[in-house]
């Protein structure tokens, strides 16, 4: 029964705090190199799934899988921190608010993991920020503090930080909501970057044209439950389900 | 009896002395008021009971009670349960701690007020919440605080004569020892003033270079 099949799968994952239950019974299966979106009305409960990948708000019921591994195992406290940590090295995410380093640079926002973590040298760590940084179109800033950037550069820039730990999985948590309209595309372009590359991602969004531009499958999930699951023309042009119907021409109304 | 200062000059010796001894116990002292604050902040924030408590205790002891009783009780105290230390290094423990402990209250309101979306992103990367704390949490900390920090440790200068009644011959006690030889009172505590005043000023202008070097993180 523990055997999984899926690259990531997460198996009736159930969430409470107290006596609300934001997560009920989800179950979720994605393949590598898959891209799955998450849609919903606020409060669905889309960043406390994503958010319960890799642990930083830790079910109350059901499992979470990567790549064979249980993420979420239950082990005494010293082992789980160990286990914790490291699968976390092999879960990238980004947040809303692209939390970086103030205090740190560009540079040293993207190595400082690596190399506390890997024990990379300086020289492979000053490769290493020069490629991902690259990567996301940030290299002439590498020597710039947060505080001097874009939201929509430091996005990028948080990007390039979760990616120089070689992640197997992506989360990004409303990667692009915080950012003014005209600094939204920038970083659109750096994920379907990623998403040509294969990369495994899964994407809670409002963005419902980039969700179908990039998804190889859609979530809509409503008060703890996934109402409806499927490829992006489908949920999008035909929603089987009245609440995704409802959702979605609200959504299109409040855009304009 | 009127003033003159030319008494002064045959002790330029025993009074720049004095101030080196100032300046040795100052450093020594805000060095270890300011790595203890950040240790007691972190103790208090996330240590166990059974080690918080204790602190906490010993804390409230070093910040309820007269620094100069803390400096008899550890140089003239500890004696009897066979701790005998150095005036010096018993000037720098209770210099030293005194002020960690404020130095703790600043760091640790500095600490909660950091964004909790930086200890998050820190693990999400597969830090541990020491790493977190160590890399990311704590050095932001400080650097907010390092404005009241400062004024904390302009007021260890000021308290580092009270180590002159334990017997280091700091600045204070240098110019009590010129007036036991010379009966001029006002000529020397005039002279010890100025020094301090002196090497107050330096320390300004370390803290502020201490300061900017930190603003361009903002
Ligand atoms: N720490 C918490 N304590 C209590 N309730 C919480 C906590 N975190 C989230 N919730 C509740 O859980 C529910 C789901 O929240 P969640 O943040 O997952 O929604 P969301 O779908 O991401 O919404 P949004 O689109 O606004 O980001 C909400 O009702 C929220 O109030
Ligand atoms: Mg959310």
């Amino acid at each position: 029964m523990t055997e999984t099949k899926s690259f990531v799968e997460i198996r009736h994952a159930q969430k409470s705090y107290g006596t609300l239950e934001v997560l009920k019974d989800i179950s979720l299966n994605v393949e590598r190199g898959q891209i799955v979106a998450i849609i919903g009305p606020s409060g669905s409960g889309k960043s406390t799934l994503l958010r319960a990948i890799n642990d930083l708000d830790p079910l109350t019921g059901g499992e979470v899988w990567l790549d064979g591994v249980q993420v979420n195992k239950n082990l005494p406290h010293n082992q789980y921190e160990k286990h914790i940590n490291q699968m976390r090295q092999d879960i990238g995410m980004v947040f809303q608010h692209f939390n970086l380093f103030p205090h740190l640079s560009v540079r040293d926002n993207v190595t400082m993991a690596p190399k506390l973590l890997k024990k990379i040298s300086d020289k492979e760590a000053n490769k290493l920020a020069e490629e991902q940084l690259d990567h996301v179109g940030m290299l002439e800033r590498i020597d710039y503090y947060p505080a001097q950037l874009s939201g929509g550069q430091k996005q990028r820039v948080a990007i390039a930080r979760a990616l120089a730990m070689k992640p197997k999985l992506m989360l990004f948590d409303e990667a692009t909501s915080a950012l003014d309209p005209e600094l939204v595309e920038e970083v659109n372009l750096v994920m379907k970057k990623l998403a040509q590359e294969h990369m495994t991602m899964i994407i809670v969004t409002h963005e419902m044209d980039f969700a179908a531009s990039v998804c190889d499958r859609v979530l809509f999930m409503d008060k703890g439950v996934v109402v409806e699951e499927g490829p992006p023309e489908q949920v999008f042009k035909n929603p089987t389900q009245e609440r995704t119907r409802n959702f979605l021409r609200k959504h299109l109304e409040g855009a304009k | 009896m009127g003033l003159d200062f030319s008494v002064i000059p045959p002790f330029y010796g025993t009074l720049l002395l004095g101030v080196l001894w100032t300046i040795a116990i100052t450093a020594a002292s805000a060095l270890l008021s300011f790595f203890g604050g950040i240790l007691l902040a972190v103790i208090a924030l996330y240590a166990p009971a059974i080690i918080r408590l204790p602190v906490r205790f010993i804390a409230w002891l070093f910040m309820g009670t007269p620094l100069l009783l803390q400096l008899f009780l550890i140089y003239f105290g500890l004696v009897q349960i066979g701790i005998d230390l150095p005036a010096f290094v018993a000037g720098v423990i209770g210099l030293g701690f005194h002020f960690a402990v404020y130095n703790s209250e600043l760091i640790q309101t500095a600490m909660l007020a950091v964004d909790k979306g930086q200890m998050e992103a820190a693990r999400t990367l597969g830090l541990s919440r020491r790493q977190a704390l160590v890399k990311v949490v704590v050095p932001q900390a400080v650097r907010d605080v390092l404005p009241p920090i400062g004024n904390n440790m302009i007021a260890l200068l000021k308290d580092s004569a009270l180590v002159s009644v334990i017997g280091v011959s700091e600045l204070t006690l240098s110019a009590q020892r010129a007036i036991g030889q010379t009966y001029r009172a006002f000529e020397f505590y005039a002279a010890a003033a100025v020094l301090y005043y002196i090497i107050n000023l330096g320390m300004e202008a370390v803290i502020r270079w201490f300061e900017n070097r930190n603003r361009l993180y903002r």
